[in-house]
């Protein structure tokens, strides 16, 4: 095989005779990583949207540096204010700053409803998938505890377990809660898998020689990646949603600490007559959730080569030759598809 | 057409489709002119996206809401075009009646044969139910359905493939409609069903003496069938003519290419002439005659204005150098430029060569359980009971067998590398039962797998890059050697290096394909399996796929395990060939020997069944046409499991030779004494004519 004669036979692509700008220069430059970090630093929605989380991360961390007030002590001088110069979000009944609970609720609610997705979804995708992937035991044993921890009543664990690791702190509970979120999406991730073995470029990959895990890592998980993603973004708000559930029993974020679950609850009530007990809470978490959904959104986008991503791709710098086919060549082997499929269809 | 005085069945006059794309109307046909006489057959050929059934579809108003048509289809006389639902319905079926492609998905499943064909009689004419039924089972009986009676009251999923497709050309002829329009009616059907449904169809023509429009990619099918063919390319009829005439002398460059594009069966006939590039994408075609692009003979005045379709008497052709052709008549290795392939090696003695592959007495059974709690094992379907591979360095065996003959199984029990439940499979000198882990890891990287479908074998979501270098990081080769070898790789199978950041749904089929025989030469194995590599391609892109891998074969010395259905195929590409028939070897040897004389009586019957594409021949030919279906593999007979279908055993006179067909499993044995060609009958043809062993 050391003649590495360009076979002149071929006629559909036209081999390039020595230019190779990819070869020449850094080995390996066309991955498929650096692709979708390409694809989704060219999205711009992904973009804005990361920029949106980063800027809360920023507010809710170094926002209460900008205000004398603490998030706990009352101000007795001032209850029920609307906002002012003095009090920027107003205060509460007992004299609270809100603009102060607001940052303190959000360093809670950001972290806590990032990583119950992150966790929940990492761990639903690992069962998931081994569970499609290995069928036989492994699925039997993983679908039990699938199964074990839907029909346990988790509020009803999570405050009993709560009580008790109380010393352990927030991680503690992000633990918990992602602990009970992940069942059914492994168990979709499940199904996903076993129709993705039987396809034929995983059984490729099996016969070549490929270990398992990595099939799971490199052919199944991006082929899942599309559904992952938007649960996680699902996830996100759900999460922080349900530590407010768990907070307004009283487990969960503690007074006089707060989350911003923990003001919601409270200022939900109030919102007709004192607005900004609500609104301003409310505001930032819609925000957020809004944001994780454009990265996720983005995301998604970048991880699958067909979407509506392409012609945005293709208008890049950098694009190898005829630039002008990279669109078509994305419609036309769908288009001579579509219309098989309209031969078929009938 | 000007040799007709009465008004033609059907006239199809400038029909347009377009369907609603992302980016505006993509158009589907562009301006179709048909004729259809009384009693006619009509086939029209083209590639996926030629727009030929499109055609067919739009003649009934059976496209879907987004497609808008324009232009004429009148039906004696009368214009169905814009007809209203209601019209229409009291055509469909009655006077033109609709043959589809999948006889599965073409019946409701929950209702019973009987009860469809009757409703489709009931539909039409005023009958009460009784009468109905009656002429369903008499229908039935048309098409060749053993005791149509008990048919009547089955379900569609108790019929296989060819006992569906028959049922839907009994409904179809229910009405005794004028009009037969068969969309691809034996594409999902294998060669010997294949044989079968076309006689019926040809049955069903001279009973009913409805005029028979069969649409087919299949030029071989067509051949066989037609009396008139027209050829469309990227929406348009572009050679229209008899079908003696088209395929003696076509007028057209497309036509001309795909003759020469197809493997024949009756000769080696050198490296095939594949048409260069790929059809046009229907959304953006160039000015001028979309062919132009891949035309050789294309002039500066094809990009000007697209050719109109016209000609001598009947033979219409859309090229403006069709005169040129008529009087020339070249032969395709004439016109299109011929790919050089390098000389195949000098037969020397087999024997001498090394063994990449053999097996022997291979047995694979799958249980068959029944229970939803307890699984309990209720039977075996015997998927492979007994094949012989023997695989030499720098040869292709062809593998050839119909759906179910256990072709699969045994692939898959091959690239297992584990033990196999009976019989020895023994893969470059190594015994797969004997494999330690290491050891197999180390083999998967001497054999490598190319698959049938070249999408469903790329991940979708990784660029084609990433997918050559897979085996390559399996087989932990450094970076810095994969990084050299994808572009090399890339090079060699004809793609450019450049495109390896591109993903698999930006290539066309032909170009997948040729990714996943990079991925699968990546390693450098020394056996390659290829599973149907091309059934999955248009004709003239699998002309190129194929002369590609016999030129890689004489470059890199590999062997071949090709496996495939199209016969035409195997003979053109493989030097020894194994016909498999229910799990078992029936036949095998040197590929001229097997198909020039055949001494298995089921190797006849498949070799007789393929289509020639070449009328003359075609009709010429006496068909073995072999009744019924294969039987079920979920029981192990005793004696020679062909001979339920084996006309050889129902032409035997005397009871001992039949006992011994009954009762003894033939065993491969040889021909004559230096010729490598076995076949496992008791009374195999041919010379020498003793078919008993002493």
């Amino acid at each position: 095989m050391t003649t590495l004669s360009a076979q002149p036979a071929e006629p559909t692509g036209p081999a390039g005779p020595t230019g190779l700008p990819l070869s020449a220069g850094t080995p390996r430059a066309a991955g498929r990583g650096r692709l979708v970090l390409a694809r989704l630093l060219a999205a711009r929605g992904a973009l804005v949207g990361a920029a949106v989380v980063l800027l809360l991360f920023a507010l809710a961390f170094g926002g209460p540096f900008l205000t004398p007030w603490d998030y706990a002590t009352p101000d007795f001088s001032a209850l029920h204010q609307p906002p002012s110069a003095e009090h920027w979000f107003g205060t509460n009944g007992v004299g609270q700053d809100v603009f102060a609970q607001t940052l303190r609720g959000l360093q809670k609610s950001l972290v806590i409803g990032l990583l119950v997705a992150l966790l929940s979804t990492v761990l639903a995708s690992v069962v998931g998938a081994c569970a499609g992937y290995f069928g036989g035991w492994a699925d039997r044993a993983l679908m039990f505890l699938v199964d074990l921890l839907l029909v346990f009543p988790a509020f009803l664990i999570i405050t009993i377990v709560s009580s008790r690791l109380k010393s352990a702190g927030w991680i503690a509970f992000v633990l918990l809660l992602a602990l009970f979120n992940w069942m059914i999406t492994a168990r979709v991730v499940r199904s996903m898998t076993i129709s993705l073995r039987e396809r034929e470029f995983v059984r490729a990959a099996r016969f070549m020689g490929v270990r398992p895990l990595r099939i799971i890592s490199r052919h199944i998980l991006p082929n899942v990646a599309s559904f992952l993603i938007i649960d996680a973004t699902i996830a996100v708000g759900g999460a922080v949603m349900s530590e407010t559930a768990l907070s307004y029993f009283g487990f969960g974020v503690k007074a006089p600490d707060v989350s911003l679950g923990t003001l919601l609850a409270a200022g939900t009530s109030e919102a007709p007559v004192f607005p900004w007990l609500f609104y301003f809470a409310a505001g930032l978490l819609v925000l957020f959730v809004l944001a994780v959904n454009l990265v996720g959104d983005g995301l998604r986008d970048a991880l699958d080569p067909t979407s509506g991503a392409a012609p945005r791709r293709s208008r890049r710098r950098g694009r190898p030759p005829r630039p002008d086919r990279s669109r078509r060549s994305a419609g036309g082997p769908l288009g001579s598809s579509r219309s098989d499929s309209r031969r078929k269809r009938p | 057409m000007t040799t007709t005085v009465e008004t033609p069945l059907l006239a199809v006059r400038d029909l347009r489709v377009d369907f609603a794309g992302p980016h505006g109307p993509v158009p589907a046909v562009r301006g179709v002119d048909l004729t259809l006489r009384r009693g006619e057959t009509l086939g029209i050929v083209g590639e996926s996206g030629s727009g030929k059934s499109v055609t067919a579809l739009s003649v009934l108003g059976l496209l879907p809401g987004t497609a808008r048509v324009s232009g004429s289809v009148r039906l004696d006389g009368r214009e169905l075009v814009g007809l209203p639902g209601k019209e229409l319905a009291a055509i469909r079926g009655r006077r033109v009646a609709m043959v589809f492609q999948d006889p599965l998905s073409a019946f409701t499943p929950v209702y019973r044969i009987g009860d469809q064909i009757a409703e489709a009689v009931r539909v039409h004419q005023r009958v009460d139910k009784a009468t109905a039924r009656r002429r369903a089972a008499e229908l039935l009986d048309l098409v060749g359905i053993p005791a149509p009676d008990r048919a009547l009251d089955s379900f569609p999923h108790e019929f296989s493939g060819g006992m569906r497709q028959r049922a839907m050309i009994a409904m179809a002829v229910a009405n005794e409609p004028d009009i037969l329009l068969a969309d691809e009616p034996t594409t999902a059907l294998d060669v010997t069903i294949q044989a079968q449904v076309l006689d019926v169809l040809r049955t069903a023509r001279r009973e009913t003496g409805a005029a028979l429009v069969l649409v087919s990619h299949d030029l071989g099918v067509i051949a066989g069938t037609a009396d008139r063919v027209a050829v469309m390319y990227a929406g348009r009829v572009v050679e229209t003519a008899g079908v003696d005439e088209l395929f003696a002398a076509p007028h057209h460059p497309y036509s001309l290419g795909l003759i020469g594009a197809l493997p024949r069966l009756d000769g080696r006939g050198g490296p095939l002439v594949p048409i260069p590039g790929a059809p046009a994408p229907m959304a953006e075609l160039p000015p001028g005659c979309p062919f132009a692009a891949r035309c050789p003979l294309a002039e500066e005045r094809c990009s000007v204005s697209e050719p109109v379709l016209e000609g001598p008497d009947d033979h219409l052709s859309a090229c403006v150098r069709s005169a040129e052709l008529a009087e020339r008549r070249p032969a395709p290795a004439e016109v299109y430029p011929l790919p050089e392939l390098p000389a195949a090696s000098a037969p020397g003695d087999r024997a001498d060569l090394a063994p990449v592959l053999a097996v022997s007495g291979l047995g694979k059974t799958f249980p068959l359980l029944k229970g939803t709690v307890f699984k309990r094992k209720v039977g075996e379907v015997y998927a492979v009971d007994g094949v012989d591979l023997d695989l030499r360095e720098g040869e292709t065996l062809g593998l050839v067998g119909e759906s179910g003959s256990g072709k699969s199984t045994t692939l898959f029990e091959l690239l297992r590398l584990g033990a196999p439940e009976t019989g020895r499979i023994e893969l470059l000198g190594h015994d797969t039962a004997k494999l330690t882990r290491a050891e197999a890891h180390r083999l998967r990287g001497e054999l490598q797998i190319v698959f049938q479908d070249p999408m469903a074998s790329l991940d979708p979501r990784m660029p084609i890059g990433d997918i050559i270098a897979e085996p390559l990081l399996a087989q932990r080769s450094p970076r810095a050697e994969i990084a050299r070898r994808v572009p090399e790789l890339l090079r060699q199978v004809g793609l450019d290096p450049d495109h390896a950041v591109r993903y698999p749904h930006q290539f066309s089929g032909g170009q997948r394909q040729r990714v996943s025989i990079a991925r699968a030469l990546a390693v450098r194995p020394r056996l390659l399996v290829l599973d149907e590599p091309v059934s999955a391609l248009d004709v003239s892109i699998q002309a190129g796929v194929l002369n590609l891998l016999q030129a890689l074969k004489a470059e890199l010395g590999l062997s071949y395990l090709f496996v495939s259905h199209d016969l035409s195929v195997i003979r053109h590409l493989a030097d020894r060939v194994s016909v498999m028939y229910l799990g078992r070897t029936v036949e095998q040897g040197e590929v001229s020997a097997v198909f020039d004389r055949p001494r298995h009586p089921y190797t006849r019957a498949l070799l007789s069944a393929v289509p020639f594409p070449d009328p003359a021949a075609e009709r010429a030919r006496d068909r073995i046409l072999l009744a019924g279906d294969p039987p079920s593999p979920t029981e192990r007979r005793t004696g020679c499991p062909f001979r339920t279908r084996c006309p050889r055993y129902t032409a035997l006179t005397t009871p001992a030779d039949r006992t011994r067909c009954e009762q003894e499993r033939p065993a491969l044995t040889g021909g004559p004494p230096g010729t490598d060609h076995q076949a496992a009958c008791h009374h195999p043809e041919g010379p020498p004519a003793d078919g008993h062993a002493k």
